[in-house]
């Protein structure tokens, strides 16, 4: 009950009207030439000290994107990106694959500690007062430009048996596992960014959960993109043997740069028998400023697998930032039984543009899937949803419901939806629910003759509106994407 | 003993210029309550709304001083925290937010204006409580989205009971009848009667008699053409009600 007023008085306590992430660490870098070459390819491979297979199956993909067209279906447009002019790979100068906190370089722990990422293995996130010994503990893999620079609760997460390390290192720990398992969800051929990501990639994390194991805490990434002119292409793998659970969460932000930066990340999820995974997104990277200069481009593929039986995907994303989104956490309900979520709150203000949804791909017998999306305009962004919900002719008793709301904050603003729906079974059952609503100036008066400001009005409508999804989130980080929420919408209404 | 309200000479047109309050002059004293009567279109909501500051009218004249200060200097929060309350019409619905979370945030926004101690959880939650008993809300009605779902006769029950919570000054009550069937209407009044007290005035906007029946005003004013044309004590009410109000319509022109 309370919720709202914490959401309130949060919003009140920090600064505003400010990006407040967007300080830059002084730090020197390496990095590999500018533009993209085999040569490039080569190099980061060589820096990952990977094996032949791996910096072969890198060079397939570059080969193959050679030949790929940028996709020009989605909502958003935007300058012709040079590829060419941008580092694909930066590392700080020093760095050394550190093997505990103590090797850290200081300055890059105190950027952590500005975004208030717990790597000291404690759990104090802004806002959020636990005592101790009730706090939930949360392991995180964090990521400065193309390096993982530190991976905290590693023992603790080892004697669970649970795998949770950069990807790099887990080439070299677990080569097996993730060869087995890379781009077994999302291929080569997907699409252009993906195959981009394939050939560039340069860290993420590796989780593997064992068989019958609960992961004994959150685990989460955060991504930091700090360097001018560099993309960030990270690769997410996740492996959830036969009926296991795990609740991962990834954050991002970026600093204020006037020039655009290229995001194109790839998450890929395995579920296997009776198996779950949870992910969560509060993606907060640096969104362009009310002109709409600078800004990530987040062009993101996510896709999880529901591979075995009575295996569960469930996604459930804050978009905040960027100044382009391009991202559909889709899921494949290959499995028997096996079932699919997508809870999304979607904003965008300024000059923004998300285009953004989901696929439930359904292809096994008696799946499920569900979809709730939130979308929310101001300022003069556009925000899209755009989905599919396809039911395969083997899917018997394939079932979804979807709802797609959308909200309106003043009148230069647009929200567009674009559902696709494919049943090839008969005995497919699909829902779909849509609304579009503009935040009235009534409700607002409303509220403000009840005594609370416009801001505080204007946050609580939406957090009403965005309530169903919130509520999926881990209840730390849902305060976190509330009070982000306030701060996104800041100065939105006249 | 100092007017608890004092309207002068207010002169208030819509945006894009249609006028609507025109020279309205009225003095409402502590513990008063009077209703304001007359035909659609006369401009009564609207003077509800001038009055608590809503967005899209402008003011071209005069002044309104409530408990010392010009109230049109004031934002609607502001005038609300300053004690003043309006009992909507057609009270707004908002999704998603519970009856009891958008109590409690209203209470404390406007004891942290006014530089109060702000309510605990329990605190609220006990008060809500025992005045929802009163007025027949119970706890579920609480846990429900406000408004969202809600009959009219739910809905100005709750308008009741926010009214009873946030103790104001001054209550304004817009055709608080309407919607209402005559168990409804014998609750809400009862309420309203309940805050009636020697510091607490309020103005009851109606086109009906019926309703000063259950809350019996100790002045009448009939409102036409954007100001008072006639002024008189409870039993105007019944006299309206059998005369119509063709008369001061002409006394008007």
């Amino acid at each position: 009950m309370a919720a709202v007023q914490d959401t309130v008085e949060q919003v009140r306590s920090i600064d505003v009207d400010q990006y407040k992430y967007g300080f830059e660490t002084n730090i020197e870098s390496e990095k590999a030439p500018k533009g993209l070459s085999e040569e490039v390819i080569r190099f980061i491979s060589a820096k990952k000290e990977e094996p032949e297979w791996m910096l072969q199956w890198r060079l397939d993909a570059y080969a193959r994107w050679l030949t790929m067209q940028e996709p020009e279906w989605a909502r958003v447009s935007y300058p012709q990106i040079d590829f060419q002019d941008l580092y694909y790979y930066s590392q700080p100068k020093k760095f050394k694959a550190p093997k505990s906190l103590d090797e850290v370089d200081p300055e890059i722990l105190k950027t952590y500690e500005k975004l208030g990422i717990p790597l000291r293995e404690q759990v104090i996130l802004a806002g959020v007062e636990i005592p101790e010994g009730e706090r939930p503990k949360i392991a995180v893999d964090a990521v400065f430009d193309s390096v993982s620079v530190a991976t905290t609760f590693k023992e603790e997460l080892k004697a669970a048996g649970v795998i949770f390390m950069p990807i790099s290192e887990a080439l070299r720990e677990h080569p097996d596992l993730v060869k087995q398992y890379l781009g077994s969800v999302v291929p080569a051929t997907d699409n252009y960014y993906a195959t981009l990501n394939q050939a560039v990639f340069s860290d993420g994390s590796f989780v593997y959960i064992p068989p019958g194991v609960r992961c004994p805490m959150e685990l989460s990434t955060y991504f930091r993109i700090n360097e001018k002119n560099t993309g960030q292409f990270e690769r997410t793998l996740i492996i959830a043997d036969k009926g296991s659970y795990v609740s991962y969460l990834e954050g991002c932000t970026a600093p204020m740069r006037d020039e655009n930066q290229l995001h194109a990340a790839v998450v890929e999820l395995v579920a296997l028998d009776d198996a779950e995974i949870k992910y969560s997104t509060v993606q907060n990277w640096y969104p362009g400023d009310a002109e709409g200069k600078g800004g990530i481009y987040n062009f993101v593929t996510k896709r999880g697998d529901c591979r075995g039986k009575n295996s569960k995907i469930s996604w459930t994303q804050v978009e905040t930032g960027s100044a382009i989104t391009w991202k559909y956490p889709s899921c494949v309900l290959r499995g028997e039984g096996s079932s699919g979520e997508f809870y999304s709150i979607a904003i965008s203000n300024g000059r923004q543009q998300v285009d953004s949804g989901t696929k439930m791909i359904h292809l096994g017998k008696n799946t499920t899937s569900r979809i709730i999306s939130k979308g929310i305009s101001a300022g003069k962004s556009n925000n899209t949803y755009r989905g599919l919900v396809s039911a395969h002719r083997k899917a018997a008793g394939a079932r979804n419901f979807t709802n797609c709301d959308s909200l309106l904050i003043g009148d230069l603003c647009g929200a567009h939806t674009v559902p696709y729906i494919e049943a090839k079974n008969p005995t497919a059952q699909f829902e779909h629910e849509a609304t579009t609503s503009k935040i009235s100036e009534d409700m607002l008066f409303y509220c403000m003759q009840r005594g609370l400001s416009q801001e505080d009005a204007v946050a609580l409508v939406v957090n009403g509106f965005v309530r169903d999804v919130l509520q999926q989130l881990p209840m730390e980080f849902a305060v976190e994407a509330q009070k982000l929420i306030s701060i996104s919408l800041e100065g939105s209404v006249g | 003993m100092a007017p608890l309200l004092e309207i002068k000479d207010l002169h208030a047109e819509i945006a894009g210029g249609r006028k609507i309050i025109n020279g309205m002059n009225l003095t409402i004293n502590p513990g008063e309550v009077h209703a304001i009567m007359g035909p659609n279109g006369a401009g009564k909501s609207t003077l509800s709304y001038v009055l608590s500051g809503k967005p899209g009218y402008e003011i071209t004249g005069g002044e309104v001083i409530f408990r010392g200060v010009n109230l049109l200097d004031l934002s609607p929060d502001e005038r609300a925290a300053q004690g003043l309350f309006l009992c909507f019409q057609y009270p707004l619905e908002i999704p998603g937010v519970s009856n009891m979370a958008f109590l409690h945030t209203a209470v404390n926004s406007q004891r942290k204006k006014r530089g109060e101690v702000e309510l605990t959880s329990p605190e609220l939650v006990r008060k809500v409580r025992e005045l929802g008993k009163t007025l027949g809300i119970d706890a579920d009605m609480l846990k429900r989205p406000v408004n969202v779902g809600f009959s009219g006769g739910e809905k100005k029950r709750n308008e009741t009971l926010q009214m009873m919570l946030l103790e104001p000054y001054f209550c304004v009550l817009d055709e608080a009848d309407s919607g209402l069937d005559i168990d409804a209407l014998k609750v809400v009044s009862n309420g309203v009667n309940a805050l009636r007290s020697p510091e607490r005035s309020m103005l009851v906007i109606t086109h009906y008699q019926r309703l000063l029946d259950y809350i019996v005003p100790d002045v009448v004013h009939v409102f036409n053409a954007g100001r008072i044309v006639h002024t008189g004590g409870k039993e105007l009410a019944l006299e309206l009600e059998a005369t119509g109000y063709a008369q001061y319509q002409s006394e008007a022109a």
